[in-house]
């Protein structure tokens, strides 16, 4: 009896949230610089998923040819040439396969862990949230790039050093944001009800409490991968982030940066490339908050 | 005739037929359709209708407040002494606010601003309106503070330290302070408990009565009228379906809109007696019926009512009503069932 | 209010002890002996072995974790392993040129964020906004060295107004920095200004003012901005940590003798005792940062004061 009403509860909700998300859809649509941001972000992973397959990395991306150093844009090079005279046009585009796939993992860790802790911290409540929410607090603490910066100056760098240090950083904003969600669904109806026809612990927060809390941690997702491949450019500028020779935004922009009198173009595309992918993955971001929380505007 | 009557009428608001649009991306929202109310010096007017009917639409354009955008007047006149607002620009509307009007909100614990001391917010609207130094215009606060019933000396504290109650009387405070000719109450008790809604009210009589101030109190609630109206207006999708006295509208219903208003009051006379409901909601505003407004859900419904938009018919120089039920011949007789 | 002061200060050393042992944690798993770094590769074993001695390497983790912070009490941030000189005198001889840059560069933010994020708020869905809100945008996704070059690029290398790098030049070696520093904390705090004008214009009492008859201009600042800064103080106080990290960049970026680029340099020397030093600096400066902002508050919210005691 209990179970009937249950399942048919839950198929109200499947179809109510069905109808939610082809809402949150039309109105994104509707949104004119959130498509725009989305359509860059495909266009990035389709170079991310392409420049592997196109270009071959030892030959093409690697290879130094001092007979080709510094060279100008020209029809050959449209982005010009290095010090080390690579096609700086290929390894930004290559960069992109680096920059995302990294944010991209870095952001599903973090994800996943903040989600746990900021889940149980919230749930639970009493105890298990000041426990959780203190040691976060301690990692709040330290600014993320800080706290980055310390991690991989200890480790090393390595592109797996760096994943962990940004998903470390990057955790407890996710948990906040998370536990934040959850405390206000908590108390929600239904969250009742389910409690009430003895739904477990585990169930109520994975079927109940985190679908309804999803709007804000869909948005602090996409920002966050933002957050994190700017992150690692600044690392990688510092040094402290990809180890050459791997075309990296940031590490390129550090090259670049001792030719910035003569070769000014160098600097240029690295740039422009982190720019513009930090840009639509903002203007999606923000698309997406204002399409799922239609009282601003 | 009517020109004639209104002459020797002392008013100190008039509104002719106000059409007020709400132009959003989602469609043409026409809140007000022809709205009148006339309001006589020292009397009060209630302007009784369900929600979304456009009484507080009607409230704020005697302020020529109507969030624009999207709300946009479209035709008609609003008159305060005499002098039409809509042609005012924007600096005498200014004089006009807090001094000549003044309006008391529906919700009490989201109009007053949250960071202000209640006494500054008090002697702002002084300040702006009458002469004096600072700290007259704090003296004049605290008084008015004593007036509506608090102690002047918790002026210094927030929003924040008072209750629900307390601040609807801080916001009647503000709304008298400078003497205003007429006071707008917009539903000023609906969010409050029961037990300080007919405190609040009788303090409000008392204040009219003192300063003799003309007064339109927005309501849904018929007994809140009785108590302190003079004058109904009864309001359907933006148009006044009937108006008249106390008596004319209490004891002499006419429209079926107004009877299903009544109806729907609990008798505590016989409890027996079943509560009424009007069947159905308001009309969608964007999308008005071709005919009588009312129509859809009206019992008495007819073929006319459903092509034809009602005239106005007169039952006497006070009372008239808007429906295809009356004509001038009929209207004397009532033709709607008696509670 | 000092009575709340002395109880967040208090309940600021919990907060400062993890942050300690999390970075002395993180920074002794680094690979290498220090007593190698000190000596140099070629030193005899038992040299090294003497100096490990000295420092007490061998000890365990939380005896080595006490020490350091008993001497962090005391005002010893340790020893550099490089110049063997005392850490907390290069961080002491840094500090100001890294507060003068994070100040600069707040108050530039400050200046130009709010009238715009206000004006843009006023004016919503005007060209003003429109171009307000996209160079904001643009704000927050340039990577702040990036800018940093640009700006090189243009007034130093292109134009000459302004140094390449340095802080020799006083105000006018200035002037780069904050203005690479401020822009990304202007575009942020631009934003929250907007969108919080905007939640509270459309607020109740905001239209309780206007039937006041208060001009619009009092109603913009004297209620709307008053209320719309509680949240953009916490979006300032957010932006803090971002701002001392971009601090690091913008320091590596134009040389800047701040505690930033110390950081970095000892990071690249594998100088532990300067990098642990350095992050300590950072944290306790947030924590009294954030103390600050929360009592900013207090100033603006009477709600907030109300807990104040």
């Amino acid at each position: 009896m209990s179970n009937a009403s249950a399942t048919n509860g839950n198929a109200q909700v499947s179809v109510k949230k069905k109808s939610q998300i082809a809402d949150t859809w039309k109105r994104l649509c509707r949104n004119k610089t959130a498509m725009l941001g989305l359509v860059i972000v495909i266009l990035l992973v389709l170079i991310a998923l392409l420049s592997p397959v196109v270009f071959d990395y030892d030959t093409e991306i690697i290879k130094t040819d001092y007979s080709n150093t510094l060279q100008w844009p020209s029809a050959e090079h449209p982005f010009g040439t290095d010090e080390l005279g690579r096609d700086i046009l290929k390894r930004t585009m290559y960069a992109t396969t680096i920059s995302l796939s990294i944010g991209v993992v870095t952001v599903i860790v973090a994800l996943t862990l903040g989600l746990v802790l900021g889940a149980s911290a919230g749930y639970f409540g009493g105890k298990t949230d000041m426990v959780i929410m203190r040691i976060m607090d301690i990692f709040l603490a330290i600014p993320g790039t800080l706290l980055a910066i310390c991690i991989v100056a200890s480790l090393g760098n390595s592109i797996p050093n760096l994943v962990i240090a940004q998903a470390i950083a990057s955790t407890p904003t996710f948990a906040r944001v998370v536990r934040g969600a959850v405390l206000t669904v908590r108390g929600a109806d239904y969250v009742e009800a389910a409690r009430a026809i003895g739904a477990k612990d585990a169930t109520i927060i994975f079927h109940d409490v985190l679908p309804n809390s999803l709007a804000p941690i869909i948005v602090q997702t996409t920002l966050q991968v933002a957050s994190v491949i700017l992150s690692i450019a600044g690392l990688s500028f510092l040094g402290l982030g990809i180890p050459a020779p791997t075309p990296e935004w940031g590490a390129m922009l550090s090259a670049a940066r001792s030719y910035i009198r003569d070769y000014s173009y160098m600097c240029m595309f690295p740039g422009c490339a982190i720019m513009i992918t930090i840009l639509a993955l903002n203007l999606l971001g923000d698309g997406l908050r204002d399409a799922l929380d239609p009282r601003l505007r | 005739m009517s020109e004639n009557v209104k002459k020797e009428k002392d008013l100190t608001a008039e509104i002719k037929d106000l059409v007020v649009e709400f132009r959003t991306d989602y469609g043409t929202v026409q809140a007000l359709n022809g709205m009148e109310i006339e309001i006589e010096r020292g009397q009060t007017l209630g302007l009784v209708g369900e929600t979304g009917a456009g009484k507080t639409t009607t409230g704020l354009s005697l302020l020529r407040l109507i969030p624009d955008p999207p709300g946009v007047i479209v035709s008609g006149s609003i008159k305060l002494d005499g002098k039409d607002i809509l042609q005012m620009d924007e600096k005498e509307m200014q004089k006009l606010r807090g001094k000549a009007v003044a309006m008391i909100f529906q919700d009490p614990m989201t109009s007053l601003d949250p960071v202000m001391t209640v006494e500054d917010q008090i002697a702002e609207v002084i300040r702006l309106h009458e002469e004096g130094s600072k700290q007259d215009h704090l003296k004049r606060a605290r008084e008015m503070l004593e007036l509506v019933g608090i102690p002047g000396t918790r002026g210094s504290e927030y929003p924040h330290q008072f209750s629900g109650g307390m601040k609807q009387r801080v916001v009647i405070a503000m709304a008298l302070a400078c003497n205003p000719e007429l006071l707008i109450a917009d539903e000023p008790t609906t969010a409050l408990d029961v037990t300080i809604q007919a405190q609040v009210l009788e303090m409000m009589k008392g204040l009219r009565d003192k300063y003799n101030t003309s007064m339109l109190m927005i309501t849904h609630d018929l007994g809140i009228v009785a108590e302190i109206c003079d004058k109904v207006s009864v309001v359907y999708a933006g148009r006044v379906i009937e108006h008249g006295t106390l008596e004319d509208i209490f004891e002499n219903t006419r429209h079926p809109y107004t009877e299903g208003l009544f109806n729907s009051l609990p008798n505590l006379e016989d409890r027996q007696a079943q509560l009424k409901p009007i069947k159905g909601l308001m009309p969608d505003p964007s999308n008005l019926p071709k005919g009588c407004a009312f129509c859809p859900r009206c019992d008495y419904a007819m073929e006319i009512c459903k092509t034809e938009k009602p005239k106005r018919v007169y039952r006497n120089e006070t009372h008239y009503v808007e429906c295809h039920l009356y004509n001038k011949d009929n209207i004397q007789e009532g033709k709607v069932g008696k509670r | 209010m000092i009575k709340f002061i002395i109880k967040r200060l208090v309940a600021l050393i919990p907060v400062l002890i993890g942050v300690s042992l999390l970075v002395f944690f993180i920074l002794d798993l680094a690979p290498g002996d220090p007593a190698k770094t000190i000596l140099g590769e070629q030193a005899r074993p038992e040299d090294i072995a003497a100096l490990r001695e000295e420092m007490g390497l061998d000890d365990p983790f939380f005896v080595r974790y006490g020490r350091y912070m008993w001497d962090l009490v005391h005002g010893d941030l340790g020893t550099s392993y490089k110049t063997r000189d005392p850490v907390g005198e290069e961080v002491w001889a840094r500090l100001p040129n890294t507060f003068k840059l994070a100040a600069t560069s707040t108050i530039i933010a400050i200046i130009l964020a709010l009238p715009l994020g206000v004006i843009a708020a006023i004016k919503q869905n005007t060209l003003f906004d429109g171009v307000s809100m996209f160079i904001s945008l643009l704000g927050i996704s340039i990577p702040i060295f990036w800018f940093g070059l640009l700006l090189i690029l243009l007034f130093s290398v292109t134009l000459g107004w302004f140094p390449v790098s340095g802080a020799d030049q006083g105000l006018k070696s200035l002037v780069l920095p904050s203005l690479a520093l401020g822009f990304q904390h202007m575009a942020a705090i631009a934003r929250t200004t907007r969108s919080s004008m905007l939640e509270q214009i459309r607020q109740d009492y905001i239209r309780t003012v206007r039937a006041k008859g208060l001009p619009e201009g009092e109603v913009i600042t004297k209620h709307a901005l008053r209320n719309a800064l509680i949240p953009t103080t916490t979006v300032i106080g957010l932006q803090m940590g971002g701002m001392l990290g971009g601090s690091v960049l913008t320091e590596s970026v134009f040389a800047w003798p701040g505690i930033g680029r110390y950081m970095v340099q000892s990071i690249q020397g594998r100088d532990i005792p300067s990098v642990m030093g350095c992050i300590i600096i950072f944290a306790i400066s947030f924590a009294l940062i954030n103390l600050l902002v929360d009592l900013i508050y207090g100033f603006i919210d009477p709600r907030i004061k109300a807990q104040y005691k």
